[in-house]
């Protein structure tokens, strides 16, 4: 299993692309960047597994934690609102 | 004049899930009783599983505690078995609420809380709870608080999310089962809140 590149609190950016296939990271989030809530382990690449590949090496996943206000800039609603959601590391980089 | 029934011809996904499991049987890699046991289980679990872990959780602060380091293992001290997945238990506090959805499809915490209800699955609660939740925490008839903080979680990958509502007062010295009485399916998916004389 690779290692977790990330700890809670860092922050991280979502990749901007647009691969074919399963992929279990939402549009709207992709390009955004937000806050490492917690490291949930590491699971099979479900994009991998979709292939009905054995999805190994398995990829640590993280809650990552969003402003609404930064992902829709036209929120209606409180700055302090924030999204949850998880991520494959994969799918990260440093911020 | 002829009584027509109900009936409608089998919709597309009908017909293959139909096809689907006749070819199953034909084959011999399941059973027709195999395919029945495993629909009546489905069936068994309701939000009652999970009403129980947060009147436990209600009751008993250490537990508490538990639920929100590992839910996993927290429902296996209760004797609820939540295979090959995690379980992360949420907790709405005067500050924060939190709400559950799965905008890429439908994903649920099925051990806890059953099928999950229609409109989970729909298109207008998956697009629009990420996008404008207190709009729609509203139509539930839930109206917040603008100093309350609303986090919600997209269930993507293989978390399962359980929202702990906060317990109602006026309920002191009431046992787990009362409790949990008041702790319905929305509650735990975090689109209402356990009210007294509601149940």
């Amino acid at each position: 299993m690779p290692e977790a590149r990330f700890k809670p609190g860092d922050r991280v950016k979502v990749l901007k692309a647009y691969p074919p296939g399963h992929i279990r990271t939402p549009h709207y989030i992709r390009g955004h960047v937000g806050e490492v809530e917690r490291v949930c382990g590491a699971f099979p690449n479900p994009e991998e597994l979709a292939q009905m590949r054995n999805g190994m090496p398995a990829q640590p996943l993280y809650r990552v934690r969003f402003r609404q206000k930064e992902v829709w800039p036209d929120y209606q609603g409180p700055d302090k609102d924030v999204l949850e959601i998880e991520i494959y590391q994969h799918w990260l980089e440093p911020a | 004049m002829k009584d027509q029934g109900n009936y409608k011809p089998l919709s597309y996904f009908q017909l293959m899930e139909v096809s689907l499991r006749e070819l199953l049987v034909e084959k011999g890699i399941l059973t027709s009783e195999q395919i029945e046991a495993e629909v009546e289980n489905m069936r068994s679990r309701t939000p009652e599983r999970g009403a129980r872990v947060v009147a436990r959780a209600w009751v008993d602060a250490d537990y508490k505690k538990r639920l929100l380091e590992n839910g996993t293992k927290a429902c296996e001290e209760l004797g609820l078995d939540v295979p090959a997945l995690k379980l992360v238990a949420v907790e709405n506090t005067p500050q924060v609420h939190n709400a559950v959805v799965c905008t890429l499809c439908s994903c649920y915490p099925r051990m806890l809380l059953g099928i999950p209800p229609d409109w989970y699955k729909s298109r207008n609660y998956r697009s629009r709870m990420v996008r404008e939740p207190r709009a729609v925490l509203a139509e539930f008839g839930l109206k917040l608080e603008e100093g309350t903080q609303v986090r919600v979680h997209d269930s993507t990958a293989d978390m399962r999310y359980l929202v702990l509502p906060m317990r109602p007062a006026g309920t002191e010295g009431w046992d787990e089962a009362r409790l949990a009485s008041l702790v319905s399916r929305d509650c735990m998916i975090g689109v209402a809140i356990p009210k007294l004389g509601a149940a």
